[in-house]
């Protein structure tokens, strides 16, 4: 279907089915039980998995197939941002032009550093982008405070100079962002017996587009274009000496993949009409870098997984604080409810970073391949003891 | 540490004066302060160039601190060291620690004293004080971020030595990109640790009050150059531990077996020389390094969790500058980042061009990157590509 394979469309069938009904496979538990703190189906949370995961699709592309570690991506998603909001400002509320807008500008800005850095390789590429990603927040910050409000971070005001719309709405309030007229924030609320099933029209637009971008990323990974980068991650030295020049190649990939980080960017402004230089510093980067290893980098569904997974425990794990803790355990003795309570709480609510570092060590040990690469190990298992010792044989072929 | 203990004698400045901005940059002194107004403004510029100097000297020596580290650990082990922040940073932290323990006291009610309602004043004792005398343990409380370097020494070493043995020896054979990646990881587990144990304030830790004060460094040539102690201690202290890791590989035998491990592992492997557990050692070393360098960075900036993270990212980027395996490259780039950043910070450049202070490093690493990518003082055919 579509110029894929029978795999990957399941897999696509599989992303669109899971995105469509995420408001109710992320609330299982009805609203007034103890466990409706696990409860992911709310607007806000859902559109930064998705978000989040075409951020880490988009590093993928670069990182998975071709090998090269940024560690400056977090720019360009700064950069989409920034250029969503002023579109809101000067242009229109709809999202449409907004989002092209921080597309192409990321594209414009990856083309720059890309061209530059993908002049070495290795750890001197890492620390060219993370230098040029650096320098970029460390502007915005200071220097292009006219352009990033500085520390404050962009936002919309009473008084924009809007040439498609009006500055104000009648009622003397910021207008939001829609999509011809259809409001980002508006939300249909489904109650169906003790559960209560949020649909947010931001959602499904950042779903649609996910799906579409899932899409074309497939096509890439599958394509000659995308065969020839991993090529170059596998030997790049060999690829030279057949007298082929591979930085055209990566240089598209670098740009492909600032394009989707720009997107995403665009995309969390459409959402929530504010941007901040913090969305820019290199731990941000590391984030999308942790996402698409937590995942499996390389493979097509990983970074969907790892962004789903890190932004479902970085919102609800850090929710659980000592007193949550105190209940689950309530049922426990005095003594041994304390102890268990002492030694969970440091990796939980203000601490779940810890809990998220030791993950990724451990993953990075362990797993390289990432969730993914955990999951075809769990189901190899299972199969070589159905089939009574067999070999095992991959389902899912990770891209490398 | 003879360099730390030069005089004691309280200097005519007892408090720390306004001079240093949230980034630890010194601000040029008002006019005001000058004893002598009628200068000449040629005289003026001359300060203010010795000044920025200066300036420089003490960041660039943090910075050289912590690349020595880092290239030391490359050089051994070929290991790309994220968690080397993470290092300083518990460094510092062993200087809190220290400095807490000191402080650890004991109530006592005193009688002679009264507070408002007229019951007995509580009155708290460190036991240090307990011990050794008011004098003395006053004085032991007073020098504990110096005292610290002894404390953070040991610490330092093992901690080094647990993170190669525990989970660095595993990644040698991987690519840099997963190394780079399990460090980065073990940065974080770190700095949460530290961050669950001091919370995620800045703690203040005062220099020695001897020592906090604010010297006139111009008076022996004529000019007016007024400057923290404490920098100008840091600054000699990080030459006295860059000059002892110099030494230490120069001039023992084992730091000779170290140089020959650098140059080629294997043959001195064959040779029946236990080189791995000597890297091992090495990385301890390269841990106290970065470890000390933030024990003396208390006084200057208030440790927090993340300070470790601000500073490897500009150490990595020294490191490349002074070229990946280079000792004295990373000595060299260190002061010279730092002291161009400081020029860069001065307000008649960034009148020129505006914002230049905040980039000048990055557009310096760029440059060198793309057109000497083995860095000023690297050997030729070391990480080239």
């Amino acid at each position: 279907m579509l110029g894929m394979n029978k795999n990957d469309t399941t897999m696509l069938l599989l992303v669109a089915a899971l995105t469509m009904l995420a408001p109710f496979i992320l609330n299982p538990f009805p609203t007034d039980s103890g466990l409706a703190q696990f409860n992911a189906g709310y607007p806000d949370l859902m559109q930064r998995f998705v978000i989040f995961g075409i951020f880490a699709i988009g590093f993928n592309i670069l990182f998975g197939l071709t090998g090269y570690l940024s560690f400056g991506h977090a720019a360009f998603l700064g950069v989409g941002s920034y250029s969503a909001v002023w579109m809101f400002k000067l242009l229109a509320m709809n999202v449409i032009p907004a989002i092209l807008l921080s597309v192409v500008m990321a594209g414009v800005f990856a083309l720059l550093i890309g061209y530059v850095s993908l002049r070495r390789s290795g750890i001197y590429f890492s620390i060219l982008t993370l230098a040029f990603a650096q320098m970029s927040f460390n502007l915005a910050y200071s220097v292009l405070t006219p352009i990033t409000n500085g520390e404050t971070g962009l936002q919309l005001s009473l008084d924009d100079p809007r040439v498609l719309g009006v500055s104000q709405t009648a009622d003397g309030s910021i207008p939001v962002t829609n999509l011809f007229g259809l409001e980002m924030r508006s939300t249909f609320e489904m109650v169906v017996g003790p559960w209560a099933f949020q649909f947010n029209a931001g959602y499904y637009l950042c779903a649609l587009i996910l799906l579409a971008v899932f899409y074309l990323s497939i096509r890439i990974f599958r394509s000659p274009f995308g065969l020839m980068l991993k090529a170059v991650k596998s030997n790049q030295q060999r690829m030279n000496y057949t007298g082929l020049n591979t930085r055209p190649y990566t240089l598209a990939a670098f740009v492909i993949s600032g394009m989707y980080a720009g997107l995403a960017g665009g995309l969390l402004a459409s959402m929530d009409p504010l941007a901040g230089a913090e969305r820019m510093q290199w731990t941000a980067s590391g984030e999308v870098v942790l996402m698409t290893i937590l995942g499996g980098a390389g493979t097509l569904i990983g970074p969907v997984l790892g962004a789903g997974f890190i932004k479902y425990f970085e919102n609800i794990f850090s929710k659980i604080n000592e007193s949550v803790l105190h209940s689950w355990f309530g049922a426990l003795p005095d003594g041994l409810e304390d102890l268990l309570v002492t030694m969970v709480y440091p990796f939980v609510g203000k601490g779940w970073h810890m809990t998220l570092g030791i993950l990724f060590v451990l993953v990075v040990v362990f797993l390289p391949g990432g969730l993914v690469e955990g999951g075809q190990r769990v189901t190899a298992w299972i199969r070589s003891k159905k089939a009574g010792g067999n070999k095992p044989t991959s389902t899912t072929e990770p891209a490398e | 540490m003879a360099g730390l203990g030069a005089q004691s004698a309280p200097g005519p400045f007892t408090q720390q004066p306004d001079l240093v901005d949230r980034y630890g940059t010194i601000i040029p002194r008002p006019p005001d302060t000058h004893k002598d107004k009628t200068t000449n403004p040629k005289v003026g510029a001359m300060d203010a160039i010795l000044l920025q100097i200066l300036n420089g000297l003490d960041k660039g020596s943090a910075y050289a601190l912590i690349a020595l580290g880092l290239t030391l650990i490359f050089g051994t082990l070929g290991v790309v060291n994220f968690a080397h922040g993470a290092l300083f940073m518990i460094g510092a932290f062993c200087a809190v620690t220290l400095q807490r323990l000191l402080n650890l006291s004991f109530e006592t009610v005193d009688e002679t004293q009264t507070d408002f309602l007229g019951n007995a004043l509580k009155v708290k004792t460190p036991y240090v004080e307990a011990w050794f005398g008011p004098q003395m343990g006053g004085a032991i409380i007073d020098w504990a971020v110096p005292l610290a370097i002894l404390f953070a020494i040991p610490i330092m070493v093992f901690v080094g030595y647990a993170m190669e043995r525990g989970l660095i020896k595993h990644f040698y054979k991987r690519p840099h990109a997963d190394q780079i990646l399990v460090t980065f990881g073990l940065a974080i587990v770190l700095q949460e640790v530290i961050k669950y144990f001091y919370g995620a304030n800045p703690i203040q830790t005062p220099a020695p009050e001897a020592l906090s004060g604010i010297v006139n460094l111009g008076a022996i040539v004529g000019m007016d150059i007024v400057y923290p102690v404490w920098r100008v201690v840091y600054f000699l202290f990080s030459l006295l531990v860059i000059g002892g890791i110099f030494s230490f590989l120069q001039f023992t035998t084992f730091g000779m077996v170290v140089r020959a491990g650098m140059a080629d592992r294997e043959t001195v492997g064959l040779l029946g020389i236990n080189i791995d557990k000597r890297f091992t050692v090495m990385f301890g070393i390269a841990a106290a390094v970065a470890g000390l360098a933030g024990v003396m960075y208390t006084p200057i900036n208030s440790p927090n969790y993340h300070m470790g993270m601000d500073f490897l990212v500009l150490s990595f980027v020294v490191v490349v500058v002074g070229g990946m395996g280079s000792l004295p490259g990373a000595v060299l780039a260190g002061f010279l980042l730092g002291i161009l950043e400081s020029f860069a910070s001065m307000n008649e450049i960034k009148s020129i061009i505006p914002g230049i202070d905040q980039i000048i490093i990055y557009v310096v690493a760029i440059i060198i990157l793309l057109t000497r990518p083995r860095g000023l003082m690297g050997r030729k055919g070391v990480m080239e590509d």
